[in-house]
């Protein structure tokens, strides 16, 4: 946003050339990384490579590798409960981006107004997103007890039956993404807030001049304004409910039966269940495509709203 | 008249979108100091009556929560300080040195699910023997300390002027003293929101310790998952030790706000 962040320019443009004079002295600058670099071969690129060369290879933990090329992948097209986990994935995705893109966006709007402690509620806002997953997770499957849970009890009140919540296979998903918007519809509000923050005034004064309402302001001025902004905000929520793992697995291990069972949980479940690793690792060489994929996107939309990410 | 209405729906607004958080955390806190017959009634008890501390004290008394405390400690201060050690001079090194696609290379790894790492390092760590020991657990949560420490670092540096340095280095100063006694001091806010940051992340962190650690050295959030599955369902000790588990983090969010929120727009990404 301003002092804290990266210049979108130096992200957006990686091939730039530098500034003349700049190249002789960069190699001394080296050494400044070197730490790093060393670690993140190590711990970062290293399993990167290895996850590729063990996508290629038949192996269960305890036997040896046996090369078998590309039929891991094949094998997987052919998996039916995989195909189910990416539709899972798919249907899971689609809607924990846009809820937290509206409520968030919705959000945003309420907390650029000054009211009495505006600070204070918006940390209370933004808490469910710093919250451990995992304890989170707990209070939310004591929540959802279908018969025990304060949920069906707060529904009784207005009138609306009990809910199987994740108890049930049509519900469970529905019920996961509740806690995922809960969870992030906050950091969804902290991008667009920022968005707002750097509106001009011009604009609005000219349009109350000529008498527009509150909803043709919105939809004509800031909406256009902070789209670059919303933009970020959905490529990062994809990218985040791509990922999302902590809270399933606390809530549902992927049940009941596989009804909840995403990508995330299938490829955790071939790897440390039946140990499958050659097997899973072209799960995570797929997922690594998707999530490379989208993160182009992201320098993409970075570069086009200026956001200093 | 429609002053007053607009006022009451912005304010009807405001408790729709903060209520909930509330409920959840309240709800936490209920559970947590109720005991076992009120915890499980229908319908619900809210406000324990009297409040109890026996869930607390199950917590600490029957399930080594000590232990994983410390476990937790010394994998999260372990990861955030050798993180900061190689994360604040490698932002340096490529703020100053225009290293961009180190920079994106950083980038992906923040992205990437941290799931995907666990098998090789699962494998490295299998030969090594050091599986089931905090050393291992250290060791992998630096992948989520360093690309974020070294990720906002960038950010801060590349916001300190290079004609200060340029100054310093005109009066003798060598690159090294120019980074410690110029550019560091100037970033300083910088590592205060990295090492926040870094700290969460990775006191958040489950599935590195599901899969990677011991009976002795898991930390608090798989500590706190196993004894959900191992024991029977007691919701208020469970509730008890939820609300510990998160609890450093939510103080921290309270009192750091303003870091956080500069960091998350510098950051932009959860952990995982």
């Amino acid at each position: 946003m301003t002092s804290t962040t990266l210049p979108a320019s130096s992200l957006a443009t990686p091939a730039q050339i530098p500034a003349a004079g700049s190249a002789d002295f960069t190699p001394r600058y080296w050494l400044f990384s070197l730490p790093a670099v060393l670690i993140i071969a190590g711990v970062i690129v290293f399993p990167w490579l290895f996850t590729l060369y063990m996508s290629s290879q038949d192996w269960k933990i305890g036997g040896g590798p046996e090369f078998v090329g590309l039929q891991n992948f094949a094998e997987l097209f052919r998996d039916a409960r995989f195909i189910e986990s990416m539709g899972h994935t798919f249907y899971f995705t689609v809607l924990a981006v846009v809820l937290p893109i509206l409520f968030g966006t919705a959000a945003a709007l309420v907390f650029h107004r000054e009211f009495p402690f505006r600070g204070l509620l918006r940390t209370i806002f933004v808490m469910p997103m710093m919250a451990t997953p995992v304890a989170v997770a707990l209070v939310w499957t004591m929540m959802f007890h279908p018969q025990l849970g304060v949920l069906n009890y707060l529904l009784s009140l207005v009138g609306i039956g009990p809910q199987a919540w994740v108890y049930s296979p049509n519900t469970v998903i529905p019920t996961l993404i509740l806690v995922e918007v809960w969870h992030w519809t906050p950091l969804v509000m902290l991008i667009v807030l920022g968005g707002l923050a750097g509106l001009p005034r011009e604009p609005y004064e000219s349009a109350l001049i000529d008498g527009a309402n509150a909803w043709h302001m919105f939809r004509h001025i800031t909406l256009p304004l902070v789209w670059p902004f919303i933009m970020v905000a959905i490529v990062i929520r994809t990218i985040d409910a791509l990922k999302a793992f902590d809270t399933i697995f606390v809530i549902t291990q992927g049940g009941p039966g596989t009804a909840s069972e995403t990508l995330n949980i299938f490829l955790y479940l071939q790897a440390f269940q039946f140990y499958k690793i050659g097997y899973a690792s072209a799960v995570v060489v797929i997922f690594f495509v998707i999530i490379i994929m989208l993160s182009l996107l992201l320098l993409y939309a970075r570069q086009k709203s200026k956001w200093n990410a | 008249m429609k002053r007053l209405a607009t006022k009451l729906g912005f304010y009807a607004s405001v408790f729709v979108l903060v209520s909930p958080a509330v409920l959840v955390f309240l709800w936490m806190i209920s559970l947590s100091f109720k005991n076992e017959l009120d915890n499980t009634a229908f319908p619900p008890v809210f406000i324990p009556n009297p409040p109890t501390l026996a869930n607390y004290v199950d917590v600490f008394a029957k399930n080594n929560f000590a232990l994983y405390l410390w476990n937790s400690i010394l994998v999260t201060g372990g990861a955030v300080l050798i993180g900061l050690a190689v994360g604040v001079p490698a932002g340096y090194g490529i703020a100053r040195g225009k290293a961009h696609k180190f920079a994106i290379l950083i980038l992906v790894a923040r992205m990437t699910p941290a799931l995907s790492y666990l098998i090789p390092l699962f494998l490295l760590f299998q030969i090594t023997g050091l599986v089931g020991t905090v050393t291992a657990l250290v060791i992998t949560h630096l992948v989520i300390t360093i690309p974020i420490i070294v990720w906002i670092m960038i950010g801060y540096f590349e916001n300190v002027p290079m004609e200060l340095e340029d100054a310093a280095r005109i009066d003798g100063a060598t690159t090294w003293q120019a980074f410690r006694h110029v550019a560091l001091p100037l970033a300083r806010p910088g590592i205060v929101v990295g090492g926040i940051l870094a700290f969460i992340f990775s006191w958040n962190n489950f599935i590195f310790s599901v899969v990677l650690g011991g009976k002795a050295s898991r930390t608090l959030p798989s500590a706190v998952y196993n004894s959900l599955t191992f024991e029977q369902i007691s919701w208020g000790p469970l509730a008890a030790a939820a609300l510990l588990v998160t609890l450093p983090v939510l103080l921290l969010t309270v009192l750091a706000q303003r870091e956080i929120v500069a960091g998350l727009s510098a950051g932009g990404l959860k952990d995982g």
